[in-house]
């Protein structure tokens, strides 16, 4: 087991030693060279040259590229240019309210997928197999910021029963501990607060969940169809056990190994719908960073979470990659 | 006739002979799409879009891509005019006919679907071709390029190439949604000319001494494609809505006049309180036509499955 994390921390490397080459491309591709992309506005001759020295555009490329590492690996992305902070600084104070957003809307997909998606298959054919998989459909084919806007008009501009925008209400004055606002109500004991950021939770997850709930229903409707064929599930039909623990430990246990990859593919959906879904609900997070970041044409904080971005994916595969190898040791032979 | 030759002329036997048996897969696939509703109905979406799309120039009753002055001295900033004599579903937010840019928005919203998914599936193929061609390291180094930007969330990786245009235009859209496709084609094509590399008609051919180039392009290319035109059909809505995504986030077109869907979409975001048609209609011509790519690509891959042939 031990053998099998080593091989596969080993086998990352090369993935994240790439990326870094992709991303310092990138940043040489950038409209008026990296410099000028990096200053924007402080953009005069002067700083230019003076950022130039910075960066090791003078010299050759390859020391450019182990200087643009070593500043990346410690952690210097520069500061952005809209707000004159540390990238780093930025991103650390962002961070929660993404966790926080795409936490819940994942539980949401989750808790929500795996039922409906089991139902659908043992009712194959049936109405609610019918209706699940056009709500896959619809949820794959409906723009996930669409479906924000649509939730905020409907709920929050229409109906009034819940907040629009934010996290929480800016009347509020509450206690922040950790940055994650429901669990700071929950620990200042402020319990108004934390009622007032779940209600400010509920449209954002949902919009998020779209996506990922879709896919996870899917997956999880194909993966039990296909279980119940399996050799072990008539054998222990054969043996007369109950349906009960049939459905339980043969169909439903193996049914969700595929399922539980899935789940770790969705990160990368998680924080790409986040980016849109944080700007509809105007959500404090990374990813309305992010698309701040686009119209000011803010390149030291597209790097840093672009780069962030494709190392919490690789990361969470990581880790998906190595649950799934002690769920299933049949993985860890290959 | 000399050896080779002569092989070569065997080898289109054995073709011939394969083939004779029974029906196509292709032939196959069809009857079974036509018995099935939800290839119908994706199938009709799809006509109906790709129709409009061609003859909305023709349908469309005013000049889509001007300002018109009877509908501009009626715009305020809390009221965009609704329907009116001429102008079937009034002004947009800057005084264009609503409806006649809604018609036209078919044509330019297909035409970054359509080339959006066609230079994904080009350089794809030349990607995941050469891969499963050569196999070796060709393979190890192209298949781990792709794996890095598999590992990038896709939208991510489309907002990073956008990005990098100073200004916006159709073709910064269509390319960075492009981009995010390819790593996709080309691991498909590579996986399922790898499964042909080992199977038993290709084995046959290598004794028979065919080419390498007659190998790849006849015998494990075409046998190949199932999968890459099935994802191909899923890509075109994929990529009409991260279009629309990238419009949203201010990094689609920036000339005003362009009439695509997704453009439509994203810019009318600021006026759903005085007219919520702006975005609705756009969402709702998207969500339909992305349907209908969808449901045709899923009856697709149905119909092509080996496993459901009977």
């Amino acid at each position: 087991m031990l053998r099998f994390i080593i091989r596969r921390l080993l086998q990352a490397i090369p993935t994240l030693l790439v990326l870094s080459i992709l991303v310092f491309a990138w940043l040489r591709l950038l409209p008026g060279g990296p410099a000028e992309a990096l200053l924007g506005d402080k953009a005069t001759p002067a700083t230019v040259a003076s950022m130039n020295r910075v960066l090791g555009l003078d010299q050759p490329i390859f020391v450019q590229y182990f200087k643009f590492l070593g500043r990346t690996l410690t952690g210097d992305f520069g500061n952005s240019l809209t707000s004159g902070d540390p990238v780093l600084a930025e991103i650390g104070r962002r961070f929660p309210a993404t966790i926080e957003l795409s936490g819940c809307a994942l539980l949401l997909a989750i808790v929500c997928g795996i039922p409906l998606g089991y139902v659908a298959a043992r009712h194959r054919g049936r109405f609610i197999d019918n209706a699940a998989v056009m709500t896959t459909l619809l949820g794959v084919a409906v723009p996930v910021f669409f479906l924000g806007v649509l939730l905020k008009y409907v709920f929050a501009q229409k109906l009034g029963i819940l907040p629009p925008s934010g996290r929480q209400d800016v009347t509020i004055d509450a206690t922040h501990v950790t940055g994650f606002f429901v669990l700071d109500g929950l620990l200042t004991g402020e319990y108004d607060a934390a009622w007032d950021a779940v209600k400010h939770l509920i449209l954002p997850s949902i919009a998020l969940a779209s996506v990922p709930f879709a896919v996870i229903v899917r997956i999880t409707r194909a993966a039990v169809l296909d279980v119940r064929e399996e050799d072990f599930v008539r054998t222990a039909e054969s043996k007369g056990l109950t349906t009960k623990v049939i459905r339980r430990r043969h169909v439903l246990r193996n049914a969700l190994l595929p399922v539980s990859t899935t789940i770790g593919l969705q990160t990368g959906l998680l924080l790409a719908g986040a980016v849109l879904t944080e700007t509809v609900f105007n959500w404090q997070g990374l990813g309305s960073l992010l698309s701040e970041g686009i119209q000011r044409r803010d390149y030291p904080r597209l790097q840093a979470l672009l780069l962030l971005a494709a190392l919490v994916y690789v990361l969470v595969n990581l880790l998906v990659d190595i649950s799934y190898a002690i769920i299933d040791p049949r993985v860890r032979v290959r | 006739m000399t050896g080779p030759k002569l092989m070569r002329r065997k080898a289109d036997r054995i073709d011939e002979l394969a083939g004779s048996g029974g029906t196509s897969l292709a032939a196959d696939a069809v009857r079974r799409m036509l018995r099935s509703p939800v290839a119908i109905t994706g199938a009709v979406i799809t006509v109906l879009f790709v129709l409009l799309a061609i003859l909305s120039p023709f349908l469309a009753p005013k000049n889509p891509f001007i300002p018109y002055d009877a509908l501009k001295n009626t715009l305020r900033p809390d009221s965009i005019p609704g329907p009116m004599p001429g102008f079937v579903l009034g002004s947009d937010q800057n005084g264009y006919d609503f409806f006649s840019r809604l018609l036209v928005g078919s044509q330019q919203t297909l035409i970054v679907g359509v080339c959006a998914t066609l230079i994904g599936v080009f350089f794809g193929m030349v990607i995941g071709g050469l891969a499963g061609a050569f196999g070796g390291w060709v393979d190890t180094l192209l298949m781990r390029f792709t794996d890095i930007l598999l590992a990038i969330p896709s939208l991510l990786l489309a907002i990073s190439i956008a990005a990098l245009f100073s200004h916006g235009t159709q073709w910064t859209v269509i390319v960075a949604v492009a981009v995010v496709s390819v790593p996709i084609f080309a691991r498909l094509l590579r996986g399922a000319m790898l499964a042909q590399r080992a199977s038993d008609h290709v084995l046959a051919a290598t004794a028979l001494g065919v080419r390498r180039r007659t190998i790849v392009f006849r015998h494990m290319l075409p046998n190949s494609m199932g999968p890459v035109i099935v994802q191909a059909t899923l890509t075109l809505a994929t990529s009409i809505i991260d279009a629309a995504a990238l419009s949203f986030l201010g990094l689609g077109d920036s000339d005003p006049s362009r009439a695509e869907w997704g453009l439509m979409l994203g810019r009318s975001q600021d006026y759903l309180d005085v007219k919520p048609e702006l975005a609705f209609y756009p969402a709702i011509a998207i969500i339909l036509v992305a349907l209908g790519f969808t449901l045709l690509g899923e009856s697709l891959r149905e119909a092509l499955d080996p496993k459901n042939r009977r």
